[in-house]
């Protein structure tokens, strides 16, 4: 086997050191109930070439881009990813390292994720940013926890049931085992977050919207925080594409506590689901109660600038039962690839690319209403809308898979009053004439 | 000696991102405008951000030179004890690169999505079968929160026998993230000590176990590098109050085709596939820290699940008792494909994987043995526990070894961890090094122990070869500087 270097000679003069007969014997301290009875039933080792068959197969099933135009983002969205980005992550010296526990030689890691924190808080309109957690569903419950840990008193969170329902329920998760609550803050008829309840609410730890939320739009952030902070609660912003702050306000901005959400679209593919990024940032007087790892800056001995992962204390391998939070590896190469996608676009670049997304959603918006569709919610958006297919949709839907079109994702299995309405995503990944097909088709009796 | 790996190199200097790059630059390009520009709602407006604006150039060498300072796997031997630094296998990187899987979207009707879903079904039958589990969940994205859902499972069983348990026993030998990990379900950790081998005795198992525990986390083999010999023992007096063994099997590298978990009285077991299974790190993440279950504990694991129903893949929801979704979406799937192409390529030969990284560890322990202090001599698994009680008297210390070991060209091991050890140096070779690379290694650590004998200031002085020498942590930590 390639990965295996040792040769029979080697083997042999190895066991003989440690005084062993066989590999076997090596394994001397496992009692011999505790031993495995069987062998290992595996298939056949493939070679490397049998193995690239076989996963050529399984990927060739699958129905992406170009052949098939997915109209579909929903927390996971198509955008171009520069081959200098992907290149650059290639590097092994990034790929093949570990949490980097010994600075001098891990630098590269060290000053490249420093560099995501500060692109992250520029993007976020915050002053600190950790060094990513797992995803933005797993960061809105840690933001969550943090809340509550950062009020002391209320056990309480208020939370808008137009964050990404898959979000929401990771939340529900996480917050099976302990006495805190959570309350669904509805939506109204315009697409935003209701919050005529807040007011009666004053015991809440944190109020947590998403902007653009699970419809595509965008909330007053500046409205829901004051309403927040008239409550003596935290306001945690999540998000799901943080290309919109290219464009919009940031959350920061607005008045956002803590703000995380996912970072897939920041030159990371869609893989499936994942891995992405959780992003997470806060203000600098909740630091210490913030989870994750953190880089800083410092100086070596001579009084040259260096990095080094910090403010330790706050994490389980010092602090075991007290610390914030018990997240230890993160997606730290999705950092790093964000900070390269972010430095490859610039500050420039993002306002224009952000502005084209908009324009892009703005134009299949128009021209479905041209063909008598009715876009559901009348507030403002980024990328993403929802609009109706009257009728029997689902047909339509079907139809048009057939013709390797995803129209959107159907919300009535998340908003069952929604049946029959389409969360439809347009990146600059879409091209006029793909939209134009989308409504041509859809304008198709069935 | 021989000629060592460490050399200065050429290191070139690179400022920060925004040091550089001058407004107007871009290093992407940027599509087509094919559609008329549309008028945003103006109070919704912002600045956009206020990132450097640089060229594809700048920010290649940008990232060229900042890599060419990190030390990694393909760089040299990387011998971090508990994290299992083998070699990742490239064509692992190819196939997670393939189109069909990189730019699957998680929510397409499973109709379209079968490759991924038949990959992650019979990727849960591998480890099953490799564990001697009966299922598997994919969905943790790293080993602390495989540990976390193993919590979940722990508090979901015993809901569901109408009880409400308050504590968890975690021995002194187990991972660092344990005891915050069963925090964050409500159980309180009481600490287990070990016994003077260095394992955990039955007996005092027994003494503080009772209906109020939910169960106990094991690290097995232990932090230590020692198989936890009385597990079964154990399982048995835990499980008389029925109670759950979860076993953080980080350390499964040793074990593979040698111990059937299941077997041993494990009722849940996380994995980590960053580690045993060759898939790289990182820098940190993205790792994936699959659950595996006994039959009993199924009904429990996160949702959705893989299921198959005549040939064909679905997601299903329809687990009432589950403990709910983990993530976002289904995990870290791109580093599942990396497991499973080396599952694939590897077959029954990881039972030879562990066999040759048991080899490894012993083959060290026995070389440096003496050079180093070796606080429990005894035969160990995967990897090896020093410490620098021999080089007390000169007043070099772990920290010291560890620092000059990167000038003679490798990544020192895990140091001051396991704590039960002072001064603790934990070897873990891996199997994919080879006898030449650890003679190196050891020969190293001779030359070393050696210098601390004649030279201790060049140990205090080290390290000197890389970009940076000792940095000031305190500084970092008190007066922090988390942004530019």
């Amino acid at each position: 086997m390639r990965y295996l270097p040792h040769t029979e000679d080697d083997i042999a003069s190895m066991l003989k050191e440690v005084g062993a007969k066989s590999l076997e014997d090596i394994f001397s301290a496992i009692p011999e109930d505790c031993r495995r009875k069987n062998a290992l039933s595996l298939p056949e080792p493939l070679t490397e070439w049998e193995l690239n068959d076989h996963m050529g197969n399984l990927a060739h099933i699958m129905a992406v881009s170009p052949e098939y135009k997915v109209f579909m983002g929903a927390g996971s969205y198509e955008h171009y990813i520069p081959a200098s980005v992907s290149y650059l992550l290639g590097r092994s010296e990034f790929s093949t390292a570990y949490t980097p526990y010994q600075p001098e030689i891990s630098q590269g890691t060290l000053q490249a994720i420093y560099e995501y924190q500060t692109l992250a808080c520029l993007l976020l309109g915050m002053e600190v940013a950790n060094a990513s957690m797992y995803d933005g569903a797993s960061a809105l419950a840690e933001a969550l926890l943090m809340a509550i840990r950062i009020s002391r008193r209320q056990k309480k969170v208020a939370v808008s049931s137009l964050i990404h329902p898959l979000y929401r329920r990771v939340v529900q998760t996480y917050f099976a085992p302990t006495d805190y609550e959570i309350v669904e803050l509805p939506y109204l008829k315009n697409g935003r977050t209701d919050i005529s309840n807040l007011a009666n609410m004053n015991d809440l730890a944190a109020v947590a919207v998403q902007s653009p939320n699970f419809f595509g739009c965008v909330e007053d952030l500046k409205i829901i925080g004051e309403h927040a902070h008239k409550q003596k609660a935290l306001f945690v912003t999540s998000f799901t594409e943080p290309l919109a702050y290219g464009l919009f306000k940031t959350p920061g901005s607005q008045g956002a506590d803590i703000v995380c959400g996912e970072g897939q679209s920041l030159g990371i593919p869609r893989s499936f689901g994942g891995p992405g990024l959780g992003m997470f940032a806060t203000k600098k007087q909740y630091m210490r109660n913030m989870p994750g790892r953190l880089i800083g800056q410092t100086k070596d001995k001579d009084g040259k600038r260096g990095f080094v992962l910090t403010l330790a204390t706050r994490e389980q391998h010092i602090r075991r039962e007290k610390a914030t939070s018990n997240i230890c590896s993160n997606q730290g190469l999705c950092a790093t690839t964000a900070a390269m996608y972010m430095a490859s676009v610039g500050g420039t670049g993002m306002r224009e690319l952000a502005k084209l997304n908009y324009d892009k959603a703005e134009y299949l918006k128009a021209e479905l209403k041209k063909a008598g569709f009715k876009i559901s919610f009348v507030s403002p958006t980024f990328n993403e809308f929802v609009v109706e297919f009257p009728g029997k949709s689902e047909a339509a839907y079907k139809r048009l898979l057939g013709k390797k079109i995803v129209a959107g994702l159907s919300l009535g299995t998340y908003y069952p009053e929604l049946a029959n309405h389409y969360l439809l995503c347009v990146t600059e990944t879409r091209s006029k004439e793909d939209m134009d097909e989308l409504v041509g088709e859809l304008k198709i009796k069935n | 000696m021989k000629e060592t790996v460490g050399t200065t190199g050429l290191i070139l200097n690179e400022p920060l991102l925004w040091e550089k790059g001058k407004k107007g630059r871009i290093g992407f390009s940027l599509p087509r405008q094919d559609v008329p520009p549309a008028s945003p709602d103006p109070s919704l407006m912002g600045e956009g951000p206020d990132f450097p604006d640089l060229s594809e150039v700048d920010v290649i060498r940008h990232y060229t030179r900042l890599s060419q300072w990190n030390f990694s796997v393909d760089s040299g031997m990387y011998p971090l004890g508990s994290c299992t630094m083998k070699y990742n296998p490239k064509t692992n990187e190819n196939q997670a690169n393939l189109r069909g899987f990189a730019d699957a979207h998680p929510l397409l009707p499973p109709e379209l999505s079968q490759g991924t879903l038949k990959m992650m079904s019979e990727l849960e039958e591998l480890l099953a079968e490799i564990t001697g589990m009966d299922s598997v969940s994919l969905q943790p994205a790293a080993g602390a929160h495989g540990e976390l859902t193993g919590m979940l499972v722990f508090y979901a069983y015993h809901k569901s026998k109408g009880s409400r348990r308050s504590k968890i026993l975690i021995p002194d030998t187990a991972h660092g993230t344990n005891p915050a990990s069963a925090t964050l379900c409500g159980f309180k950790s009481v600490p287990v000590k070990s016994n003077d081998q260095g394992i955990l005795s039955a007996e005092t198992v027994a003494e503080l176990m009772d209906e109020d525990t939910a169960g106990i986390m094991v690290t097995n083999p232990n932090t230590l590098g020692l198989f936890e010999e009385n597990i079964k023992k154990i399982a048995e007096i835990v499980h008389g109050k029925d109670g759950l063994i979860y076993c953080d099997g980080a350390n499964m590298n040793a074990l593979m085709g040698i111990v059937n978990m299941g077997d041993i009285g494990v009722d849940v077991l996380h994995l980590n596939l960053h580690k045993t299974f060759s898939t790289p790190h990182g820098g940190g993440g993205p790792g994936a820290g699959p659950v595996c279950v006994k039959k009993h504990l199924e009904p429990f694991l996160p949702v959705p699940r893989v299921m198959e129903k005549n040939g064909k893949y679905i997601l299903s929801e329809d687990f009432p008792q589950s403990v709910g979704k983990l993530h976002g979406f289904y995990g870290n799937f791109g580093v599942l494909i990396k497991a499973y192409s080396y599952i694939l390529s590897m077959g029954a030969d990881l039972k030879k994987v562990s066999q040759l990284a048991v080899l490894n560890a012993n083959y060290i322990k026995e070389k440096l043995k003496g050079v180093l202090y070796l606080p429990y001599d005894r035969p160990c698994m995967h990897e090896c526990v020093f410490s620098d009680k021999n080089q007390a008297a000169q007043k070099v210390t772990t920290l010291d070894m560890a620092k000059r070991l990167m000038d003679y060209g490798f990544h020192p091991p895990t140091i001051y961890f396991p704590l039960v050890v002072h001064g603790a140096i934990m070897v873990e070779p891996t199997e994919t090094e080879s006898k030449e690379n650890l003679d190196l290694f050891i020969e190293t650590f001779k030359t070393i122990a050696e210098e601390a004998k004649t030279n201790p200031d060049q140990l205090h002085e080290a390290p000197t070869s890389p970009k940076v020498r000792r940095l000031d942590e305190t500084t970092a930590a008190r007066h922090p500087c988390l942004m530019g």
